[in-house]
């Protein structure tokens, strides 16, 4: 057997778990497996400019493409910088590797240079985390995690090392388990197949069916068998924010996301529905409103890979744990051998009354909102704007904020992963190094990172690797010169105090600062100029492009959920009219 | 409602902390905990006790079982079960308070297992209920100090919590 040190180890293993690229930052902890790293090619170091930007790389690489991302981090400062990108992907379910480097051992638990108990740290926000103890034990904990990362529910696991465990000098025989198992971890791979019979029979039996379906979805590759389903059930779908793609946006059954910022027909079909499939999604509270309002009349019908995601705020009649594909999978099956049938002309007669609701106030049937004119652009129009351009079938990241929710709204994703946000735990500064990391993993592809000035200032460091490893997204900058998510809730209920939401001229020339990095930096602030400007930004296809586009500060996002004490179908339609 | 969770979790280390942090951190309370290895070495056998309404203990043994180190778990109050807890108590025992205070374990089959002039060391095994109901007993009495050991228990006849 090879004879290798923990560096070497932790690098060979890496490459053993199928990783290509490696983001992350040096320190002195982590300096032996740097040295590796600095002796082969099979495994891509990127260099980040900040730690938090290597999580969301890495979470951007494995939310485009399903595979388990991989960051690498020094001890104390570096571990926790990190810590805001391992809740992102914590909160959202995305599978990763964090390797952080640690004191040698025997300082453990001394208060030493750059010690931090990152493993203690960390553990409200991971799915798992380990402290590698011995050299002989790198290999087998690093098969382990990503095992565990990427299996079930994914989610992020922490692998802490003490410098002393990957010592040049010291050589142990390397060993990758070509198998995994773990005796107290086995993920469920089917769904109960009494459960799966009482739900086709109820779903056949809907006469006001709702698809809900939400990231799990996504994550589960169960989109092909969403579609089916709904195809066979002639059934309306909406998707949450995490779930975006998993059902074509452009297609007929689709009727938009659902929650907060939810369409009308979306919200107010869920409130009317008298059966509800929620499939990978978790009734969190930006989708429900209040939940003792939640949906008087429907039976629920709750498929989770995540039991405690089962009942969790909203009751379940009929529960399903399983895999979302292989679940949606049998119930297809079961469909189709089933001996009952639809009330096809109930159905026809839901879909009337959802027709009906998409013409009174649905986003998609009419503007709802002002036109955009002269030095005048409205942000929906800059979504639509990117949509055409690049045909629909972008990549498009995003931050947190009001642009946010215009691209949830107004790209219509038709496929699955090309829509990259943080939604559960909202994290500003995410959409450049998570373009970042999708750049990487699909070279040659359009990926534009939806932002605004606020958000973009989080990471806005990231231009710099950008640069140096020639990356070339597109970031399409919504400039409404505030933090508009929060000047609308000020707009809404604070009486307009604008409390900290506005910056007083301190914003910078965000086409000097792009050029300054190297890259393109357009500027657009009429509406006559948009598209033109857009088709430029995606023709630089090598290029990083920077289009800052001033759009109307006194926009909002609507429809919004009338909250507190709201039910689903209670939302404000515009700045006066409410449902 | 009072329940008692068993929980077999692997002998490692951290993973008693990912327990306590998962119930702080998800807001459950924790009324008991005991925790020891078990004849098999790389296991430790933890017994909690808790309350809450049905939803809530659903929660907590569904969020348990999803820990990577926890191999197994059972609520015991959902069938017939054994329940022990241990308690030390020291009592200031003086001439006129001697003989009541003896009469006292006594009844409770407890045991006095040290002894001075002025203070009774005392141990009672029982379920929760008979504890509290011994320190309610000798009322009157000055409880120096008083250590229990938290509940742990046993489901009832073949059943067992076992890899
Ligand atoms: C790291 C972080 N801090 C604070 C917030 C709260 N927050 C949500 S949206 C928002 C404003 C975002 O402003 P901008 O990026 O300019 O987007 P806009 O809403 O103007 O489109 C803030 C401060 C957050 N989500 N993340
Ligand atoms: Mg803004």
């Amino acid at each position: 057997m090879e004879l290798l040190s923990g560096g070497e180890i932790v690098v060979r293993a890496l490459k053993d778990a199928g990783v290509k690229y490696l983001w992350g930052y040096p320190g002195g902890a982590a300096l032996h497996i740097y040295d590796a790293l600095f002796q082969q090619s099979d495994v891509q170091h990127i260099l980040v400019r900040h730690e938090q930007a290597a999580t969301h790389a890495a979470d951007g690489h494995a939310r485009s493409t399903g595979e388990v991302g991989a960051v690498l981090v020094t001890s104390g400062p570096g571990a926790t910088n990190a810590i805001t990108g391992i809740a992102t992907a914590y909160m959202d379910s995305i599978p990763m590797v964090v390797i952080s480097g640690q004191v040698p051992r025997e300082k453990i638990g001394d208060d030493a240079f750059q010690e931090t108990d990152m493993v203690g740290i960390s553990r409200p926000i991971v799915k798992h985390s380990f402290l590698v103890k011995d050299a002989t034990e790198i290999a087998a904990t690093i098969a382990k995690a990503f095992f565990i990362a990427g299996s079930g529910r994914p989610g992020p696991v922490v692998v802490d090392i003490p410098k002393d465990v990957t010592a040049p000098n010291h050589r142990v025989p390397y060993e990758y388990p070509e198998k995994i198992k773990i005796r107290s971890y086995q993920p469920t791979v089917k769904g109960h197949a009494g459960q799966i019979k009482r739900a086709v029979k109820t779903l056949l039996g809907a006469k006001r069916p709702v698809i809900y379906s939400g990231g799990g979805v996504v994550l589960g590759d169960a989109s092909s068998q969403l579609i089916e389903l709904a195809k066979s059930l002639n059934a309306p779908v909406t998707n949450t924010l995490m779930g975006l793609g998993a059902y074509p946006g452009t297609d007929d059954q689709f009727i938009g996301m659902l929650g907060m910022h939810g369409t009308f027909e979306a919200n107010t079909a869920m409130h009317h529905a008298d059966v509800i499939l929620a499939v990978g999604a978790r009734f969190d509270d930006r989708v429900t409103n209040t939940t003792d309002k939640f949906c008087p009349s429907a039976k629920i019908i709750h498929v989770d890979i995540d039991p405690t995601s089962i009942s969790k705020t909203i009751a379940a009649d009929i529960p399903i744990v399983g895999p979302c594909d292989r679940v949606l999978q049998e119930l297809i099956d079961q469909l189709d051998s089933s001996d009952d049938s639809q009330d096809e002309t109930a159905i026809a007669e839901w879909w009337v009354q959802i027709n009906e609701w998409r013409d009174r106030h649905g986003i998609y049937t009419k503007p709802r909102h002002d036109a955009s004119e002269g030095n005048i652009i409205k942000p929906q129009d800059v979504i639509r704007s990117l949509f055409n351009v690049t045909g629909g079938d972008a990549f498009v990241t995003s931050d947190v904020g009001q642009h946010q929710m215009f691209a949830a709204q107004y790209y219509l994703f038709n496929k699955p992963r090309r829509w990259i946000n943080s939604g559960g735990l909202g994290t500003m500064g995410f959409g450049l190094p998570a373009a970042m990391g999708v750049q990487l993993a699909n070279p040659g592809a359009d990926v534009a990172c939806v932002t605004g000035e606020g958000s973009i200032q989080m990471c806005i460091q990231e231009l710099s690797t950008c640069t140096q490893y020639g990356l070339p997204v597109k970031i399409i900058n919504l400039n409404n010169q505030a933090l508009g998510m929060v000047r609308q809730w000020q707009d809404m209920q604070y009486s307009s105090r604008y409390s900290s939401s506005i910056y007083e001229d301190s914003l910078p020339d965000f086409v000097k600062l792009a050029e300054s990095y190297g890259h393109v930096g357009i500027k657009v602030t009429h509406f006559d100029e948009l598209e033109e400007k857009m088709a430029e930004c995606f023709s630089l296809k090598d290029r990083v492009v920077f289009m800052d586009i001033c759009v109307d500060r006194s926009e909002h996002v609507y429809p919004m959920h009338v909250a507190p004490n709201g039910s689903m179908r209670d939302m404000w339609l515009s700045k006066t009219e409410r449902t | 409602m009072r329940r008692i969770i068993s929980v077999l979790l692997e002998n490692e280390p951290g993973s008693l902390s990912r327990v306590v942090g998962l119930f702080s951190q998800r807001g459950y309370n924790i009324d008991t905990l005991t925790v020891a290895p078990t004849e098999d070495q790389t296991l430790s056998r933890l017994t909690l006790t808790t309350h809450g309404n049905d939803q809530v203990i659903e929660q907590i043994t569904k969020n348990l079982n999803k820990l990577i180190d926890v191999v197994k778990v059972v609520d015991l109050t959902e069938g017939p079960h054994i329940e022990r807890e241990l308690m030390l108590l020291k009592v200031k025992a003086n001439d006129s308070q001697r003989a009541e205070i003896k009469r006292c374990v006594d009844i409770f089959r407890g045991q006095i297992v040290d002894v001075n002039m002025h203070a009774y060391t005392v141990q009672i095994v029982g379920n929760s209920d008979k504890l509290d109901a011994f320190i309610q007993a000798i009322g009157d009495a000055d409880i120096l100090e008083l250590v229990r050991t938290g509940v742990s228990g046993l489901a009832r006849g073949e059943k067992s919590l076992r890899l």
